[in-house]
C-alpha cells in the first residue's frame, strides 16, 4: 500500500492519475475531510516519510544490533534559552561530535519553526533535523488549512507527540531532544518548552538549557540572568552561557575566532524571528572573549543579593 | 425503462450544468504588476476565502461552490507540502499543481453525475517576471497558460477583454490594483445595467474586496493579504491615479507593503 504512491502497481494502474495514481482511485487521500495534521496525513499515507527507523519489514530495529554505529552518528549538543522582554532568545553552539571526535564545527541546532516559534534540537543530529524538518511543515500546514496560526501550547503540544513518537528510536541510541521557545501573542511574553526522549512539555521559566554542556550553561544563566531583561541583554547572557558550557564540556564548541565560526543566535520578539546576522552575532562573541581576556571566569555576580 | 443518452449528450450536459453555476458568481482576477502578482476577488467575507496561499511562491484563486473549491485547495496544500518534504521546498511548482487539478477535475467531471462547479487559477512568483506562471483550471480539467493576466468565472470574458485593455507589463501595485478594479465592474458598466453577474459594483469598497499578493520581494513564504488601513489607503491612491488620468505621474505605493512581520497571520484581518 504504501509504496503505491510513487510505484503504481498493477492493481490500481490505468494511469489515470499518473504520479498520483492510487490517490486518483482513492479521492479520499487528498480530498477527505480530516484533522489538518501534516504528520497525521503522512502517517496514514506515506508512513515511511516520517522520521523513525525501522527494520526489514517496517517492524522494530533488532535489539542490540549496531550500537556502535549509533553512537558514532554525529550528535548535536548544547542550547540555551532565555526569555527576555516581549520575547525569548535562543542560541546554540556550533559543534557536533561523534564519539570522542568534532564532527562538524559549523552545524546549526536552532531553527525557525515558524513566524513566532524556534526549536534547538540535542542529540542525534540526523534524527533532529529531520525532526525540525516535519514540525516546519507541521505548523505551516495547519497554519494554511485553517487560516489561523496554532496558538503556542498548541504547537508545544504537537511537539511532545512527536517526540514520543521517536521512543522506540531512543532506546536503541537514536535519542532527540528538542527545546522549543516562541513568543505568546495572547500574552505578549516568550514562552520556553523542554522535552524528555518520551514526550513532555515542560514549560520552564526564565530560562532554560540542553544538550550535553547543559549543566555549565544553566549554572551560567542562573547567576546571570535577569528577569525582564532587554533583549540584546539576554543574548549576551546566552552566549556568555555557550561560553562556560564550552569552557567545562568538550563537546561544545566555544566562539571560533580564526574562522569566524560564532554561536546560531535567535530572538523571537513581537516582530517575530529573527536570526541574528553573522556580524550580529560576531560583535557578540568578541565581546565576551574581549572580556574573557581580563577576567576568564566571566562576570562575577555578587555574592550578597542587594537589599 | 432506460433511454439511450449519447455521451456526445452527457458530457454537453455536465459542461452546460458547470458553466451555469459558474457564471452565476462574481469574477476574479489574477494580473501581474512589477513587484509579484496580484490576485483580486469581490468577496464580501473575510473569513470564507476565494484567494489563499498554497506554498512559498504558489497561490491559489478560485470561483463558484464554495464547498467544492475549498476541497480542492485543502487538497493542493496538501499536495504541495508533500512534495516539498519529500523532496525539497523549491520542487514544488505551480505546473506540478496545476497538472494535479487537471488530473482531479478532469477525473471528477467524467466520473460522477455532477461535475465541480469550480474555476480555479494557480499562480507562481518567480524571481523574475519573466518566470511568473499563471494557470487557468476550468471544470473539465482543461488547463491553460495565461500569460501577464487572467479573468474567470462570472461574465470572465467581458472582464478580460477589460482588462486586456488596461494591462501592460511593469504595472505598479497601485496601477495593477486600478485595472483590476476597472475590469471587475465593466461588466456592469458596459451592459444596459442587466447583467446578473456582477451586478452594480462599479465602486467596490475595501470591506467588499479580497485582496492578496505574491510578493517577489519577500524571502520564505511570499503570499501576503492585502487588507485594512493597507488597502484603504492603496484604493485611494489607484482612485486618484485614475481620476487624474495622468500617465506621467508615477503612483507612490508601489513599494511592497510593510504590515506587521506576521507572516504567520496575515489570515485574521486587522
Amino acid at each position: 500500500m504504501l509504496a503505491g504512491w510513487v510505484v503504481p502497481t498493477g492493481e490500481r494502474g490505468g494511469g489515470v492519475g499518473g504520479y498520483f495514481d492510487g490517490v486518483m482511485r482513492q479521492p479520499g487521500a487528498f480530498m477527505a475531510a480530516r484533522i489538518p495534521s501534516f504528520t497525521d496525513f503522512l502517517a496514514a499515507y506515506a508512513p515511511d516519510l516520517l522520521p523513525g527507523f525501522r527494520g526489514p519489514g517496517g517492524g522494530p530495529l533488532p535489539a542490540g544490533g549496531g550500537s556502535d554505529v549509533i553512537a558514532d552518528l554525529p550528535h548535536a549538543t548544547t542550547i540555551v534559552a532565555a526569555a527576555c522582554s516581549r520575547g525569548v532568545v535562543m542560541a546554540g553552539d556550533r559543534r557536533s561530535t561523534a564519539g570522542n571526535m568534532i564532527a562538524k564545527r559549523d552545524v546549526e541546532k536552532v531553527f525557525r519553526s515558524d513566524e513566532f516559534s524556534a526549536m534547538g534540537i540535542a542529540g542525534v543530529a540526523s534524527v533532529g533535523l529531520e525532526f525540525v524538518r516535519l514540525f516546519q511543515v507541521e505548523l505551516e500546514h495547519y497554519e494554511k488549512m485553517e487560516g489561523r496560526s496554532l496558538s503556542l501550547e498548541g504547537k508545544a503540544n504537537r511537539l511532545a507527540t512527536m517526540i514520543r513518537g521517536n521512543l522506540g528510536g531512543a532506546m536503541q541510541g537514536l535519542a532527540v531532544v528538542p527545546l522549543f521557545v516562541g513568543y505568546d501573542e495572547e500574552t505578549g511574553t516568550g514562552r520556553i518548552f523542554s522535552y524528555d526522549v518520551a514526550g513532555g512539555p515542560y514549560e520552564e521559566h526564565r530560562y532554560h538549557s540542553i544538550g550535553s554542556g547543559s549543566v555549565f550553561a544553566k549554572s551560567a544563566l542562573k547567576k546571570l540572568y535577569r528577569d525582564d531583561m532587554p533583549v540584546t541583554d539576554a543574548v549576551l547572557a546566552c552566549v556568555q552561557a555557550l561560553y562556560d558550557a564550552a569552557d567545562d564540556d568538550s563537546a561544545t564548541g566555544g566562539p571560533d575566532l580564526t574562522r569566524r565560526i560564532f554561536p546560531v543566535v535567535a530572538t523571537i520578539t513581537d516582530e517575530g524571528f529573527r536570526r541574528l546576522p553573522d556580524t550580529e552575532a560576531a560583535d557578540y562573541a568578541q565581546q565576551v572573549v574581549d572580556e574573557r581576556m581580563r577576567s576568564p571566569d566571566g562576570p562575577p555576580a555578587p555574592l550578597r543579593s542587594a537589599g | 425503462m432506460p433511454f439511450y443518452v449519447s455521451p456526445e449528450q452527457i458530457m454537453r450536459d455536465k459542461a452546460d450544468y458547470a458553466r451555469k453555476g459558474i457564471a452565476r458568481g462574481r469574477s476574479c482576477v489574477a494580473l501581474q504588476y512589477a513587484g509579484g502578482i496580484l490576485m483580486v476577488a469581490p468577496n464580501a467575507s473575510s473569513a470564507l476565502h476565494k484567494i489563499s496561499e498554497l506554498y512559498d511562491r504558489i497561490a491559489f484563486a478560485a470561483v463558484g461552490r464554495y464547498n467544492e473549491y475549498e476541497n480542492l485547495r485543502k487538497a493542493g496544500v496538501t499536495y504541495a507540502d508533500v512534495t516539498g518534504y519529500q523532496f525539497d521546498r523549491g520542487d514544488v511548482t505551480a505546473r506540478g499543481i496545476a497538472n494535479w487539478y487537471a488530473q482531479t477535475l478532469g477525473t471528477i467531471f467524467t466520473d460522477s453525475n455532477k461535475p465541480f462547479e469550480v474555476e480555479i487559477v494557480v499562480a507562481e512568483v518567480g524571481l523574475t517576471p519573466d518566470s511568473d506562471q499563471i494557470y487557468r483550471i476550468t471544470f473539465d480539467g482543461s488547463v491553460t497558460d495565461e500569460p501577464g493576466f487572467v479573468a474567470f468565472g462570472g461574465q470572465a470574458d467581458q472582464v478580460a477583454a477589460a482588462l486586456k485593455e488596461r494591462f501592460s507589463d511593469g504595472m505598479s501595485l497601485t496601477e495593477a490594483l486600478g485595472a483590476a478594479l476597472a475590469a471587475l465592474a465593466a461588466p456592469s458598466s458596459g451592459s444596459s445595467g442587466s447583467s446578473p453577474g456582477n451586478g452594480a459594483q462599479s465602486e467596490l469598497a475595501a470591506a467588499q474586496l479580497e485582496v492578496a499578493i505574491l510578493d517577489r520581494a519577500r524571502a520564505h513564504r511570499t503570499f501576503r493579504r492585502l487588507y485594512g488601513p493597507r488597502l484603504e489607503e492603496l484604493l485611494a491612491e489607484s482612485r486618484a491615479a485614475t481620476a487624474a488620468e495622468g500617465p506621467g505621474t508615477p503612483p507612490a505605493g508601489d513599494e511592497p507593503p510593510t504590515g506587521p512581520a506576521s507572516g504567520g497571520t496575515d489570515a485574521t484581518p486587522a
